[in-house]
């Protein structure tokens, strides 16, 4: 009987990531975008052991080989570098790009969120007022002139995505924040004699990161668009980084006679968005049904 | 209504007075010396601080902000370093083939979008409606210029359908009448009985429409759709149905004026972010708009066409989102009657 019992306990009380995952189990397109994503992740990590040539080597006598010859699963570009391996690589800097950016974003927007609408006041209506005129900024533009300030490179495109996705976190964070905070869970922890930013970022905080978490996920795939965008006008990753963004741009003149090596990185930006996007909607559906639109 | 409007348009100031802010501090603590840049590599000092005390980068900077607004305020933007034009005369010239660009590119998503998000709501969970939004979620995944070039690729250097970029036959001679191509081609068309004009500027502003209207289109065609499902499901369409109107009459008539709502607020917006997406597009396909010249002047650290083709931009897209506000609250009598 009494294991009986504690079994039941357990199935009654699953954690809110047992949780999760037993709802996104279920959304099948979801799981297809975890598995991109994966094979992505895999891919950047293992990109060493798994590429079949240096990404930088150029053998000119093989240059622009078409899929499927000579030993080029992928073909070649301009330089005679494999297309495959670069890819590959692609996929490490794309996933860092995508990681450090919106950790950049997290880390500030959640910042000022959480302290805007827990003080309130004065404080909340100036940092508004400025978030306010950042998103009167069309966010691609701002990307922009941030990058071309701090000069192009790819760390200075990773660091002005970042920054433009600022106010979408903030605001996300901070309307969850506000609908949180005179909650009696925190009136009560108040009353314990918690300090305000034990109660800010210890007990509140937690309790609002699910819109979070899937504005996260889609801002990964759209940090992704975005650098590659940069890279496109120079203002990104510096040949010859293997950036798929760059490496359409360079190989843009050779639309006429090797549409592989244009074709290609678009191909692999558009799968590994696509794996965020997916996923982020799947997350979206189950974490916060209000967000759907 | 007008109260309202004039409201919204006073809180709108300090949001302006906010981006020039920010635009000029941001431009002025960047590296770099306008002045050298101005001169070149070969400049001698002398020459530097001669320039220097011209544009007045010797004055404190607070003082130089406060010429700077007073000249904005006039709608003077400055000399462009590179082209030694007036700012606000380029921005003004180059814009009709940056809206016209924009224009279309939002025709054609609002149009297709709003089709295609109808069909998908009403044959809901059907391999239609799957379709639809598979190729919704791919569009809103791919890289713009990506899809530009994979678009010239095909149509321009397969098929020999289409010019690859620009947006006239260079082989004819033409004068610009309004710098909106398609309509001087009209012009020319009754003038002078020709329509090659206006095909030439019809064949050229294909491929770069749908490649600046396919995000668009894709979030139009997703928003159309759910907002559609969820009026679809109120009270008043089941009266209507059961009351015998016919199913295409309780669509058209009833549920989609509802639907289009957030519509318009998504159209809006986009509308405004086409402008600065423009630069790629424009990019791509060698477009002679304000998105291309902004490139370039970044490129040539041209700050004052930087400065002014920033405030000017952003002056559009606050603007755009107040014409939607407005526009929304004249549509809905929910937030009118408030």
């Amino acid at each position: 009987m009494e294991t009986d019992i504690h079994e039941e306990i357990i199935i009654a009380d699953p954690t809110p990531l047992q949780e999760t995952w037993f709802h996104l189990k279920k959304n099948k397109a979801a799981m297809v975008g975890l598995g991109i994503i994966t094979i992505f992740v895999l891919m950047a990590i293992f990109a060493p052991l798994i590429s079949p040539y240096d990404p930088n080597a150029q053998v000119i006598d093989d240059r622009k080989t078409p899929m499927f010859t000579d030993g080029y699963i992928l073909g070649t570009d301009d330089l005679g570098r494999d297309m495959l391996s670069r890819l590959i690589y692609g996929a490490r800097i794309s996933m860092t790009i995508g990681v450090v950016s919106v950790g950049i974003s997290l880390v500030f927007g959640i910042l000022i969120g959480v302290t805007s609408a827990y003080f309130g006041g004065v404080y909340d209506k100036i940092v508004m007022r400025l978030i306010d005129i950042m998103l009167a900024f069309p966010y691609i533009l701002l990307t922009i002139v941030i990058v071309s300030l701090l000069g192009p490179s790819l760390l200075n495109a990773m660091i002005a995505i970042g920054i433009s996705q600022i106010p979408r976190y903030a605001r996300v964070v901070r309307a969850s924040v506000l609908a949180e905070k005179e909650a009696d869970y925190v009136l009560a922890e108040r009353a314990l004699g918690a300090r305000d930013t034990e109660l800010m970022f210890l007990t509140i905080l937690p309790n609002c990161l699910s819109p979070t978490i899937v504005q996260a996920t889609l801002g990964v795939g759209e940090a992704i668009l975005s650098s590659a965008g940069l890279s496109f006008l120079g203002l990104g990753a510096q040949p010859p980084t293997p950036e798929w963004g760059l490496m359409i741009a360079s190989s843009k003149e050779f639309i006429t006679n090797a549409w592989w090596i244009v074709t290609l990185p678009g191909i692999a930006i558009l799968l590994a968005v696509l794996g965020f996007n997916l996923f982020g909607d799947g997350l979206r559906d189950i974490l916060d049904p209000k967000m759907r639109n | 209504m007008v109260k309202h409007i004039l409201k919204r348009l006073v809180l709108l100031l300090p949001t302006i007075l906010g981006v020039v802010t920010l635009v000029f501090f941001m431009i002025a603590l960047a590296p770099g010396d306008p002045a050298r840049v101005m001169l070149g590599e070969r400049a001698n000092a002398a020459q530097i601080a001669q320039l220097r005390a011209e544009l007045g980068l010797d004055e404190p900077l607070i003082k130089q902000y406060g010429l700077y607004l007073s000249r904005v305020v006039r709608f003077d933007l400055g000399k462009s370093i590179t082209s030694g034009q007036q700012v606000a005369e380029e921005i003004g010239k180059l814009f009709p083939a940056t809206i016209e660009l924009a224009f279309m590119a939002m025709i054609f998503a609002s149009v297709l979008g709003i089709l295609l998000g109808v069909t998908s709501a009403i044959k809901r969970n059907t391999w239609v409606d799957y379709t639809t939004m598979g190729g919704a979620l791919f569009g809103v995944s791919m890289p713009v210029f990506w899809l530009g070039l994979v678009l010239i690729m095909i149509f321009s250097v397969w098929l020999d359908l289409l010019p690859t970029g620009g947006r006239m036959n260079i082989r004819y001679y033409f004068t610009p009448i309004t710098n909106f191509y398609v309509i001087d081609g009209l012009i020319l068309l009754f003038k002078e009985g020709t329509a090659k004009y206006l095909v030439s500027a019809i064949q050229h502003l294909i491929l770069p429409t749908i490649a600046l209207g396919t995000i668009p289109l894709a979030i139009i065609a997703r928003t159309t759709r759910s907002s559609m499902l969820e009026v679809l499901q109120q009270d008043y369409i089941k009266t209507a149905r059961s009351a015998g109107i016919r199913e295409k009459r309780v669509i058209y008539r009833y549920a989609l004026r509802n639907a289009l709502l957030p519509v318009i607020t998504v159209i809006g917006i986009q509308f405004g972010l086409l402008l600065s997406g423009a630069i790629l597009t424009e990019t791509v396909f060698s477009w002679p708009g304000i998105g291309k010249w902004l490139y370039v002047a970044i490129g040539a650290r041209d700050y004052p066409s930087v400065q002014g083709g920033i405030i000017f931009i952003s002056v559009f897209f606050v603007l755009i989102n107040l014409v939607v506000d407005i526009l929304y609250s004249v549509v809905n009598p929910k937030i009118r009657l408030q």
